[in-house]
C-alpha cells in the first residue's frame, strides 16, 4: 500500500508524534531544551540524521540479522551523528561550541532506534526517507516548543531579545532542570489533548 | 585519596550532582521501566556495571588509540561501540547465569545502550579533563546516582497509581511533572558545602 505525503505529515507531526505520543528520545529532548537556538540546531540535525539512518537501514533491510539489530541501528546513527558534528563544527563553529556534549549525545537517541525498528526495516528507501522527514520534524517540533516555553518563562527572552520588558528577568524555576520536566509534561499533555480532539471530531 | 574525600565525592555525585536531576541525562529508562522495585533495581545494577566499565574503556580508548592517531572525531562511534558491546555482554551474562532475573528485564535491555547517561558520563569526563581514576569514579558514582533516581521514582510511581489526573495528563506527562518536583527537592543539596570534593568543575545552569 502506498501512503500519501499528507499521511506521513499527519502521523509524524501529530497523531504518532515520536516525542509526544510515542515518547521516544525524551532523555535527549529534556537535556537539549535549555536554549531555543541550540534546540533549533539540534532539531535540524535530528531530522537530517534520521533521514540518513532510515534510508541506510532501509537499503540494508534483510541483511542485518535479528540478534544484531540494536547494535547495528545504534552504530549507524552514531556514524551519521559524527558527520553532523563535523559539519556543525566546520560551518557553525560558535553553535558547535555552545552545543557541547549534546550533539554527540544524540547518537544514543531512541528516536533513531525505534524508527529503524518500526519502519525502515520493513519499508523501501523512499517511504523511509519520508518517514524520517516527518518523524524528525515532529520530534524537532516538541523540542523547539519546550525550549521556547523554557526560554520565554525562564529568562523572559526569545533568541536573546527580551519580551516582557526589562523588569521581568524570568522565573528561575523554568531554567532549572526541574522546569524542563514540568514544561515537557505540559507540552506532551497538550499534544495528547489536541490529538484526542481531532479524533473526536471525525 | 583519603576515605573522607571519597565519601564526600560519593555524596556529591549521588545527591548534589545527580546526573538525572541536575543534568537531565537518562530520563528514558526512568519513565519506561515499570514500577516494580525488582525490575528497577536490576536495570539500575546493569546500568551501573555498564557505565563504570564503559567509563574505563572509553578513557583507555581515547588516551591510547584515538589521541595517538589524532582521530578524536571518531570518538562518538568508538564510545557507542564500547557501550553496545558492554551491554550486549551484560545481557548475555545475565541470561546465562540468572535467567529468571533476565526474564523480568529483557524487554528493557535496549534501554541500557540507548541511554543518555551512559554516553553522557564518558563525554562529560572528556569535557572535564578527568584522569583515569576520576573517570572511573565519575562513571561509578554517577551511575549509582542514576540507580537511586530509578529506585526513588519507582516508589513515587506506586503512589501515582492512586491518583486520578485529567485524561491528557495520565501516565507520562504526570510522571514528568512528578520528576520535576523530585528534581526541585534535589536542588536542596546544592546548598551543601562538600569541601571541594566534587568531580564536577562547573555546573550546568
Amino acid at each position: 500500500m502506498r501512503k500519501s505525503v499528507s499521511y506521513f505529515a499527519k502521523t509524524g507531526l501529530l497523531t504518532r508524534n515520536p516525542a509526544a505520543i510515542q515518547l521516544l528520545g525524551l532523555c535527549f529532548l529534556l537535556a537539549a531544551s535549555a536554549s531555543l537556538k541550540d534546540a533549533l540546531t539540534l532539531g535540524v540535525c535530528a531530522v537530517l540524521v534520521l533521514v540518513c539512518s532510515n534510508v541506510t537501514l532501509s537499503l540494508l533491510r534483510g541483511l542485518i540479522p535479528d540478534s544484531a539489530r540494536v547494535p547495528a541501528y545504534l552504530i549507524t546513527a552514531a556514524g551519521f551523528v559524527t558527520v553532523a558534528e563535523l559539519a556543525v563544527s566546520a560551518w557553525l563553529p560558535s553553535a558547535g561550541r555552545s552545543l557541547g556534549i549534546y550533539l554527540p549525545l544524540m547518537a544514543v537517541n531512541s528516536l533513531f532506534l525505534a524508527r529503524a525498528d518500526a519502519f525502515a526495516s520493513e519499508n523501501g528507501p523512499a517511504a523511509s526517507a519520508l518517514d524520517g522527514v516527518f518523524m524528525g520534524l515532529g520530534y524537532a517540533l516538541v523540542l523547539v516548543i519546550t525550549a521556547f516555553v523554557r526560554e520565554l518563562l525562564g529568562a523572559g527572552r526569545i533568541f536573546g531579545f527580551s519580551v516582557f520588558g526589562r523588569a521581568f528577568t524570568g522565573v528561575p524555576f523554568f531554567a532549572l532542570p526541574a522546569g524542563a520536566f514540568v514544561c515537557l509534561g505540559f507540552v506532551i499533555a497538550a499534544f495528547r489533548f489536541v490529538k484526542r480532539k481531532t479524533e473526536e471530531r471525525k | 585519596m583519603s576515605v573522607s574525600s571519597l565519601l564526600l565525592l560519593c555524596f556529591s555525585a549521588v545527591f548534589a550532582e545527580n546526573l538525572v536531576f541536575t543534568r537531565l541525562l537518562g530520563v528514558g529508562p526512568l519513565i519506561t521501566v515499570s514500577g516494580k522495585p525488582k525490575a528497577a533495581l536490576t536495570v539500575g545494577a546493569l546500568i551501573t556495571a555498564v557505565m563504570t566499565l564503559s567509563s574505563a574503556l572509553a578513557f583507555a580508548a581515547r588516551r591510547f588509540v584515538l589521541e595517538p592517531l589524532g582521530a578524536q572525531f571518531l570518538q562518538i562511534i568508538v564510545y557507542v561501540v564500547i557501550i553496545v558491546l558492554l551491554s550486549e555482554g551484560a545481557g548475555l551474562l545475565l541470561s546465562r547465569f540468572l535467567p529468571a532475573l533476565y526474564g523480568i528485564v529483557s524487554v528493557y535491555m535496549p534501554l541500557v545502550p540507548a541511554n543518555c547517561a551512559v554516553l553522557g558520563a564518558s563525554l562529560l569526563s572528556v569535557q572535564f579533563g578527568h584522569g583515569f581514576v576520576q573517570s572511573v569514579l565519575f562513571g561509578f558514582f554517577g551511575s549509582l546516582g542514576f540507580a537511586l533516581a530509578l529506585f526513588v521514582f519507582c516508589g513515587v510511581r506506586e503512589r501515582l497509581e492512586l491518583a486520578d489526573p485529567p485524561r491528557s495528563f495520565a501516565g507520562v506527562p504526570m510522571y514528568l511533572v512528578a520528576l520535576g518536583l523530585i528534581a526541585l527537592a534535589f536542588c536542596g543539596f546544592k546548598g551543601v558545602d562538600f569541601g571541594g570534593g566534587s568531580l564536577f568543575p562547573f555546573t550546568l545552569s
